[in-house]
């Protein structure tokens, strides 16, 4: 029998991490308390900041679980959203790209996430990679202006596919028919690896920076990314895994498969923020834009997920499918 | 009540597709009457500027805009007669037509602020900002109390090009400076050269200027105040 609440499965997810939220929010209050009660502390208050904002966060990813596939479908369109107007604001367009630029907000974005809605595989996989990739330049070309032709119709695919192609494998998760590992079905659960997905990669960089700052002493890639090192990066990626092993219930995988999948997604997420940086660097800015209270832009926080996810879908898709 | 309506209705969307971030620089945002004066790529900027301020100020702020665009349909006409009260004036000025001074001081007297763009037709072309009219040197004469204060509109030119009916959206950032002080006796052309350089050292750095800046350029905007 169906489950009419779908997800409900995923409530205790939420309550855990409402739970590890209420203490962080009292431990970074007794920090405030303690070392800056009356004046600015910048690493104090950054915390608090990304505290209250991963409040939101959790919060807004609840009300469009509650609301189902279509909810999850909305928000993460809206993500998109955000995230490739960050990106496009950082990139050198020029007049000619006006109509590739609507091309790509206002139908190659919502076309994804529909044929997605309709669970039209063997298109949604293909239709930025192959379609948009085809046919965008070619207006850009209508637009008879060749300065630094190649430049501007290659970040604008860049930006599709990484802020709308890859993100939109976060819901791509819910068309899934998957076989758990020990033989029973997992029919109205697909939310639940959404959630894992999420907490694993998202655990991981809280986690990094959690140990890069208890720990953290050697710079990983210094030139990229001041606040990487070496010890946030394995003690974060060492318990993210664990994490992921330790929920393993809520998943289609047994516990070595799940720390197996959270050892993957986790390094997919780390290297995703190399890349990111990267770019951020080259465009001479810190963050990608300022939407989220001491995370920076919306593309700060999702770049890990976006690296993750379509490996994720894959991998799931591959092997319990 | 209607019109207070319509106001949220553009100021949403006005956010969602830009993000209007405001910085100020040198701005402190106590209630004073003012001439707000910005550089002008779009015709949503004075939008944009109008939406960024804190809504005490933006009750009083009445945009002045040309008569020519803004009279043109049913829909113009009431967004920026009823809507965001703005003070038309006849660019192509005919010999029965008001003096847009007289108009515009007029606004000032009733108690508003002005949003003004002193290039006086949106800029086009590919430098930064067009020389000033001197329409801002004879309004800041003729109306001493209010304060002037240079803003810079980063971006909204490309959101919305000229000849292009549908917007993209993009981060938009609006830049509000310090006062332009008072000099006595100043000449037209030293007054107008300050007040674009007090524009023009708004504007935030962008890693793709080709064209030759006529100004040093200032710190990156991610470190002022918000």
């Amino acid at each position: 029998m169906q489950n009419p609440f779908p997800s409900m499965y995923a409530l205790p997810i939420f309550l855990g991490a409402a739970g590890v939220l209420s203490v962080a929010t009292i431990v970074g209050w007794v920090l405030k308390q303690r070392y800056a009660p009356d004046e600015a502390h910048s690493t104090i208050d950054n915390l608090n900041s990304r505290i209250r904002a991963w409040w939101w966060m959790v919060g807004v990813l609840a009300v469009a679980f509650w609301l189902g596939k279509s909810g999850v479908i909305v928000l993460f369109g809206l993500l998109s959203f955000f995230a490739l107007r960050e990106f496009i604001t950082l990139c050198y367009t020029r007049r000619g790209d006006h109509t590739v630029l609507l091309l790509s907000f206002f139908i190659a974005l919502p076309m994804q996430y529909v044929l997605i809605w309709i669970d039209w595989y063997g298109l949604y996989s293909i239709f930025i990679p192959v379609y948009a990739f085809l046919i965008l330049p070619i207006f850009a070309a209508l637009g008879a202006d060749t300065t630094r032709f190649l430049e501007r119709a290659s970040k604008v695919q860049w930006g599709l596919m990484i802020c709308v192609f890859c993100l939109s494998h976060v819901p791509a998760l819910m068309t899934l028919n998957i076989t758990a590992s020990d033989g029973r079905g997992y029919e109205g659960r697909n939310l639940l690896l959404i959630a894992f997905l999420v907490l694993v990669v998202q655990g991981s960089d809280v986690l990094q920076y959690i140990w890069g700052k208890l720990l953290g002493k050697h710079k990983v890639a210094p030139a990229l990314s001041p606040s990487k090192t070496w010890e946030g990066l394995i003690g974060g990626v060492a318990s993210a895994t664990a994490l992921g092993a330790l929920v393993h219930g809520i998943t289609p995988f047994t516990a070595g498969e799940a720390a197996m999948v959270a050892l993957v997604i986790c390094l997919m997420g780390f290297f995703g923020g190399l890349v990111m940086s990267a770019i951020k660097r080259d465009r001479g800015v810190k963050d990608w834009g300022s939407m989220i209270e001491g995370h920076g832009g919306m593309l700060d926080r999702l770049d890990s997920v976006v690296f993750a996810a379509p490996i994720f879908f894959h991998l799931v898709r591959y092997g319990w499918v | 009540m209607l019109e207070s309506l319509v106001a949220s209705l553009i100021i949403a969307f006005v956010k969602l597709l830009t993000g209007a971030q405001a910085f100020a620089r040198g701005f402190r945002p106590h209630a004073a009457q003012r001439i707000y004066f910005a550089n002008h790529a779009s015709h949503g900027d004075f939008v944009l500027l109008w939406a960024t301020l804190p809504p005490y100020l933006r009750r009083k702020a009445r945009p002045v805009a040309g008569a020519d665009y803004w009279n043109k349909s049913a829909l113009r006409r009431y967004i920026a007669g009823r809507v965001f009260r703005a003070v038309l004036i006849d660019r192509e000025r005919k010999e029965n037509s008001p003096d847009p001074i007289e108009q515009m001081v007029e606004a000032l007297s009733s108690g508003c602020s002005l949003i003004l763009f002193p290039e006086g037709t949106r800029n086009t072309t590919d430098q930064i900002l067009l020389p000033f009219k001197s329409g801002l040197f004879h309004l800041a004469a003729r109306y001493p109390r209010a304060e002037l204060v240079p803003v810079w509109i980063n971006n909204l030119g490309r959101v919305m090009p000229k000849g292009e009916p549908l917007p993209i959206p993009l981060l938009c950032t609006v830049t509000f400076g310090a006062t332009l002080p008072r000099i006595d006796g100043e000449d037209k052309a030293a007054f107008l050269q300050r007040a674009r350089d007090a524009l023009l050292a708004l504007r935030p750095e962008s890693p793709d200027d080709d064209t030759p800046s006529d100004a040093a350029m200032p710190p990156a905007v991610s470190k002022d105040t918000a």
